[in-house]
């Protein structure tokens, strides 16, 4: 796209166009790959290059893209498309008009998959998804895909994610264009609350009243920020929505600039997602040059700039004032509130700050009107949430279901059930801050209040799931390990507490703990959440608290019995390696229980009924000798 | 020029590009750590210089976040990730592995012929492939300790062969 649009008329125009472009191309042979992470790694851009080659050895005329040439005689579209969420099952490889999809597929594949099934209409059977011995040659079909309901992730998998013309000729940019000519800025934000629309990225406060905040403030200049600081480990609902969908989370962030009367945008995104960094930079360089964003937008007196951030590696940017703090280029540290980010956020001025998948909402939202969105899920939670279904089951990637949908459908229908035919234990949701719910919560409809009451939260959509071979207190450890590594270290309940946590926990785990470390895990759990300064302290006693409170029988095998049958018993040694040790005796000297001997400049030895792991040891070796076995 | 004025000239330009503005200090970091692979004393002394602002500040922003490394590392960058999902799908004894044919011991992450540094990532949201790792960026999925060594060894050799 060349022309810049510079008013309604023209917009209108280039949407007709480009819609009679997609109709055109509809009918005909294309081939989608699926380019999100998942595929790629599993080599998909290789599938691409060689599609690409296979087509043009035959003198096939192919596009990559909808171009307004399209509208030419064309044999064959290939196109790259955001996550199909089926990452388990990568590469894939999508075949319209028929809708086929093929799975696991290999470089070498795409011979014949131009030659039988593009171009001769035939299914190859090998590639297709089997289950239970029935073949599900067409996507629709498969289990996985039949549950869900896609809003947030729906041009994800369907369109190419850097086509900004296919994005307009599928709808997009329509709920900005509507909200821009037909709506003030009290009316999109009374859409928005009467929509129903809680936040996604974990607290699931109402969106609406977010923005009419920020719309109420008087400031010269408020802000856009857009959180894609995905940081729980396991989830990456926002990742796939960004590198898919990367003009849906624009669209849904100037609506909320003009919501708010905000002229600037931030999207905060994580440094382990360079491609989604890409995705968006492009996104917003073609939205530019198409008049989309920038100053006066469509001739009116709206002008919206939006920048990206890299995050560099800190979980506790995922919370709002850490990270307006690390857009201003300070450490990522949270603040006491109130003030609240609506009053004083990004260099203390009011600003909107929702998270990737909630923006994602907002065009459809505006387009189809609040009571559609509210005939989906329950009345609490309206809409539909993408969890990250991974671990210990079939079928990895990304589900979107309706808010209200039970544990065991996902779980069990679209997840495919427990991995290798083992037994459900559990399934952590919500991350690190997150609790486990385990069999007795199946049936229990998913929204945001249901599963606050017990002990769990939706947060950001992450959810493991984890087989009966699972350490539950293990999962504890691991979780409070992970928070207490990523603690800012600004309050103190939060710095001291964790770390005590994680040493009582360890100590468990190494069946040296006793009765009254699980109590005293309670009261250290009860004091941190009631006095740590964020979010991330608050919620970081959740994994422990509810694991204690399900699986207190797996505290108590390494508590009392010494013994548990999950962890294969074995406790871990150190060792000396005797041709780095020279014999320096500084071990010797700093062992608490003379557990180490041997002569001076000759190998020393440890002796494992006395050693206590403590590691003091290995800390202290200047010759880095002694090592963990 | 020796190889430590270039590095400071290359990172003054990197400064200069972003109009030696403080707000952004993480960005310039990240494009200089990019090229160099960390951050030395001097280099944060002369961003300090640029923005205006005091060392102990570049320092206590350097220092904060996970990705900013203060040490040269190795030539080749190895990334364990060890999510949630990863750490389910047993991604501990992958590092062990590496560890350990790296020779590696204590907090050293780097080996004695600076080839390989090995570092966990916390989720690299790769979760549906798990557990992956990287090396020098390129994701490689459904890893297990034995796969993982063969592309270090597989490297390794290349590299040998080529010089």
């Amino acid at each position: 796209m060349s022309e810049k649009v510079m008013n309604r008329q023209e917009f209108d125009a280039l949407k007709t166009s480009a819609e009679a472009d997609l109709k055109l191309s509809e009918g005909r042979p294309s081939v989608l790959i699926c380019a999100g992470t998942g595929c790629i790694a599993g080599g998909s851009l290789k599938i691409y290059e060689n599609l690409k080659n296979e087509c043009e050895s035959r003198g096939l005329h192919v596009h990559v893209g909808l171009t307004q040439e399209s509208h030419e005689d064309h044999e064959l579209h290939i196109k790259m498309s955001g996550c199909h969420g089926f990452c388990e099952m990568g590469p894939l490889v999508h075949v319209e008009p028929q809708g086929i999809l093929y799975i696991h597929v290999k470089p070498e594949d795409c011979h014949e998959i131009l030659e039988k099934t593009v171009l001769g209409g035939e299914v190859i059977d090998r590639l297709v998804y089997k289950l239970d011995g029935v073949s599900y040659p067409r996507q629709q079909d498969i289990p996985f895909y039949k549950k869900q309901k896609r809003v947030a992730l729906e041009n994800c998998g369907e369109c190419d994610a850097e086509d900004l013309r296919e994005y307009i000729a599928k709808g997009g940019y329509q709920a900005f264009e509507k909200a821009l000519f037909e709506m003030n800025g009290e009316q999109i934000c009374k859409t928005i609350l009467d929509s129903g629309l809680r936040g996604r990225g974990g607290g699931g406060f109402p969106a609406g009243r977010k923005w009419e905040s920020v719309r109420r403030n008087v400031a010269d200049i408020k802000y856009v920020v857009c959180n894609g600081d995905e940081g729980d480990p396991g989830a990456f609902m926002d990742r796939s929505i960004m590198e898919g969908a990367p003009h849906c989370v624009l669209e849904g962030m100037m609506i909320a600039g003009l919501a708010a009367g905000c002229a600037e945008g931030y999207i905060y995104v994580r440094a382990e997602y360079p491609l989604a960094v890409e995705r968006l930079r492009t996104a917003i360089r073609k939205a530019e040059e198409a008049g989309l964003l920038g100053d006066h937008i469509l001739g009116s007196d709206f002008s919206f700039h939006i920048h990206i951030n890299r995050g560099a590696g800190a979980f506790v940017c995922g919370e709002g004032s850490a990270l307006t703090s690390s857009i201003e280029g300070k450490r990522g540290m949270p603040r006491i509130k109130p003030p609240r980010t609506v009053d004083q956020g990004l260099w203390a001025k009011p600003t909107i700050l929702n998270n990737v998948e909630t923006f994602a909402n907002v065009p459809q939202i505006i387009l189809k009107g609040a009571d559609w969105y509210r005939s989906i899920g329950t009345a609490g939670s309206p809409g539909t949430k993408t969890f990250a279904l991974t671990g210990n089951v079939v079928n990895t990637g990304l589900v979107e279901v309706p808010m209200g949908t039970t544990l065991r459908e996902v779980i069990f229908d679209i997840g495919g059930g427990i991995k290798n035919g083992k037994k459900f234990k559990a399934v952590q949701i919500g991350g690190p801050s997150g609790g486990c719910l385990t069999e007795e919560h199946l049936d229990l409809p998913m929204d945001f209040d249901s599963l606050k009451q017990v002990g769990a939260i939706i947060g950001s959509g992450g959810m493991v799931v984890m087989d009966e071979d699972t350490c539950m207190v293990e999962v504890a450890r691991f979780f409070m390990h992970f928070t207490q590594n990523e603690s800012c270290g600004k309050c103190v309940p939060c710095r001291e507490g964790t770390k005590r946590m994680l040493e009582i926990l360890e100590r468990i785990i190494h069946n040296e703990g006793t009765l009254e470390d699980l109590d005293l895990l309670e009261s250290l759990a009860s004091t941190i959440s009631e006095t740590a300064l964020c979010g991330l302290g608050q919620t970081a006693c959740k994994p422990v608290l509810s694991t204690l409170k399900y699986f207190r029988n797996e505290y108590l095998a390494h508590v009392v019995d010494k013994h548990c049958p999950h962890c294969n018993g074995k406790k871990k040694g150190l060792v000396i390696d005797p041709e780095k040790c020279k014999g320096c005796t500084k071990c010797a000297r700093n062992c608490p229980v003379e557990a180490i001997s041997g002569e001076v400049r000759k190998p020393h030895s440890i002796d494992q009924d006395k050693c206590i792991k403590c590691m003091s040891c290995m800390k202290n070796c200047p010759f880095g000798a002694i090592r963990e076995e | 020029m020796d190889a430590k004025t270039a590095m400071l000239n290359r990172a003054g330009e990197i400064i200069d590009s972003y109009g030696s503005k403080r707000e952004n200090i993480i960005a310039i970091m990240q494009d200089i750590q990019a090229e160099y692979k960390y951050l030395s004393g001097d280099v944060l002394s002369l961003i300090a210089e640029k923005l205006g602002i005091g060392v102990a500040k570049v320092y206590s922003v350097a220092t904060f976040y996970e990705n900013f490394s203060l040490e040269a590392k190795g030539r080749h960058i190895i990334k364990i990730c060890d999510g949630t999902a990863c750490h389910v799908r047993k991604s501990q004894p992958i590092y062990d592995a590496v560890y350990k044919y790296l020779g590696l011991s204590g907090k050293r992450k780097t080996s004695d012929d600076g080839f390989y540094t090995l570092e966990t990532v916390a989720c690299l949201g790769a979760c549906g492939l798990a557990p992956v790792m990287t090396l020098d960026g390129e994701v490689h999925s459904k890893m297990d300790p034995d796969a993982a060594l063969a592309l270090l060894e597989n490297l390794k050799k290349e590299e040998g062969a080529a010089v």
